[in-house]
């Protein structure tokens, strides 16, 4: 399995989520989990997503959520996992 | 499973503490290239260099996408020219044409440093490493991307005189031949004691002759993260902030580990050592000195400053051992002055001297480093605080370096501007007496007695 973390921060806004998800799903990506607050007016959401079946590689996938991000005025990261696991994680 | 706190953390680390891989350093042997013919010995080393680094570049690029870590600096390393260049040198232009194939080779494969115009010279000098030394300043004044070192001293060894003597010679002729860059070619030219063989930073890498044929290191950096994280314990014992730092160390050090681990998988080349060092940089927030004043001290040269520095130098490498099995090359805090905000400040404040400087590289990872003095400081004075630094690096085992920059026309109270990572240094000022008499006896100092201890 290929995990990325796909973080979302930004002014809260209607459809975030709508648009990040139909983005995933036309390019075959997987999500594993969903995590979302609001904190102080800011929108924060933190997605496990699994891109084996992605036919795009990462550094495209990357681009492309960083210009949706642009379009609706919050930003998209999409990270390998392993940075978090081996920070957070002996 | 990772939650939305830690991977808020590692981010904001990122984007708002500047945490970032300083460099990954790909270390080559050269010694396989040596050989009576000079046009053979450059063509040798263009081949092996460009074939090896083919992919350095592009490598670094996609594990930044990937992992969204920024990857600052890509470099290379190689075997000590003095001893691959031996056999087919005569004269100093002999050297010279090698140190403008390595800049075409470095210039070829996109890397912005090529480390390893150097000479070990801490016990004597052969006729080449003398020859190599002495095109130092035509080597840089001709090329952009050479890093240049000299090993004058080990604690086995003791301090090399002679080559102390020419080493103030030829910081003052390099500054002279790149005047017209503010001496920039002593930016980067570094004389050193105790030399590790693996280290990845530049003006001081070089590829040691223990290392094997090819190697990837990768130097990680992060002293905004670590202020971060002591903003938060402000006021408490000694005991948390040594937690503190330890903890963010060994954090930063982890995600060098993965680079170094990806980068050596990808390109097929071993994976030697992470060498966790917090490197400042111009960058506002991206400061050692700022880690200084948050343990507690007004500027960077406040008395309490060596206690400071010796303290975070020690639990950075406590952290960093932890996180990684191979911790090697410099590993520690970085003290330059021009690389760093909050030692500019400190300088300009009159807070910090050359003297005070010194006394924290006793603690410090490096030495004195990025100093720039006046143009017209004796060779014989310069001379004398290369030797100071030796001496402390000798007696203490550990290693230390000198990078100063006599800029030549400009005098204490001038700014000099080197840009870039090099950052800018107001002129500091020498003590003004003499030790030519010192310097002149020739000779070697000999190793120091290894009981005694007191």
């Amino acid at each position: 399995m290929k995990k990325t973390i796909i973080t979302v921060v930004g002014q809260d806004t209607v459809g975030i989520i709508a648009k990040v998800c139909t983005y995933l799903a036309n390019n075959k990506i997987n999500i594993l989990d969903i995590s979302q607050t609001i904190v102080q007016g800011y929108f924060n959401m933190m997605m496990v997503t699994d891109m084996t079946q992605a036919p795009k590689n990462m550094a495209d996938i990357s681009k492309e959520l960083e210009q949706i991000g642009e379009e609706i005025g919050v930003v998209i990261r999409c990270q390998h996992e392993d940075i978090f696991n081996k920070m957070h994680r002996i | 499973m990772i939650n939305i706190f830690e991977v808020n953390e590692t981010n904001k680390m990122i984007e708002q503490e500047n945490l970032d891989v300083r460099t990954i350093t790909m270390g080559i042997s050269l010694l396989d290239c040596a050989d009576e013919n000079l046009e053979v010995v450059n063509q040798k080393i263009y081949k092996k260099i460009t074939s090896y680094a083919e992919k350095l570049v592009s490598t670094g690029k996609d594990i930044e996408t990937e992992y969204g870590i920024p990857i600052v600096n890509k470099r290379i390393s190689i075997t000590p020219i003095s001893l691959v260049g031996g056999a087919a040198c005569k004269t100093i232009e002999d050297y010279v044409t090698i140190a403008k194939t390595l800049d075409a080779a470095a210039k070829e494969v996109g890397v912005n440093f090529i480390g390893g115009y150097s000479a070990l010279v801490s016990k004597g000098m052969t006729p080449s490493d003398e020859l190599l030394i002495r095109s130092i300043p035509q080597a840089m004044a001709c090329t952009d991307r050479i890093c240049s070192s000299v090993v004058v001293g080990s604690t086995k060894t003791g301090i090399n005189m002679d080559a102390v003597k020419l080493m103030g010679e030829i910081i003052h002729d390099t500054a002279e031949l790149t005047k017209e860059n503010d001496s920039l070619g002593c930016a980067k030219l570094v004389v050193l004691c105790n030399a590790p063989d693996d280290n990845p930073f530049m003006a001081g890498a070089f590829h040691g002759v223990t290392e094997a044929d090819a190697i990837i290191n990768v130097g990680v950096s992060g002293p905004g993260v670590v202020k971060k994280a002591l903003e938060a314990v402000r006021g408490k014992d000694f005991e948390v902030l040594c937690e503190t730092i330890k903890k963010t160390a060994f954090k930063v050090t982890r995600v060098g580990q993965l680079v170094a681990q990806e980068a050596s998988k990808r390109l097929g080349i071993p994976f030697g050592i992470i060498d966790l060092s917090l490197a400042p940089t111009p960058a506002i927030g991206d400061s050692v000195a700022e880690i200084l004043m948050e343990i507690g001290l007004e500027y960077a040269g406040a008395p309490g400053t060596t206690a400071a520095l010796a303290l975070l130098n020690d639990q950075v490498k406590k952290g960093g051992v932890m996180a990684s099995s191979y911790v090697g090359g410099l590993s520690g805090a970085f003290i330059p002055v021009s690389e760093d905000q909050g030692m500019i400040d400190a300088v300009n404040a009159k807070a910090l001297t050359i003297e005070k400087l010194e006394a924290m590289t006793c603690v410090c990872s490096v030495g004195l480093d990025m100093i720039a003095i006046p143009g017209d400081t004796p060779t014989s004075t310069m001379s004398g605080i290369i030797a100071d630094e030796m001496a402390i690096g000798m007696v203490n085992q550990k290693t230390t370096a000198v990078r100063i920059i006599p800029v030549i026309g400009k005098g204490v109270g001038e700014t000099v501007e080197f840009g870039g990572l090099l950052g800018y240094a107001p002129i500091m000022p020498v003590n003004p007496y003499s030790c030519e008499a010192f310097v002149n006896r020739g000779g070697r100092i000999p190793a120091p007695i290894h009981s005694f201890k007191n």
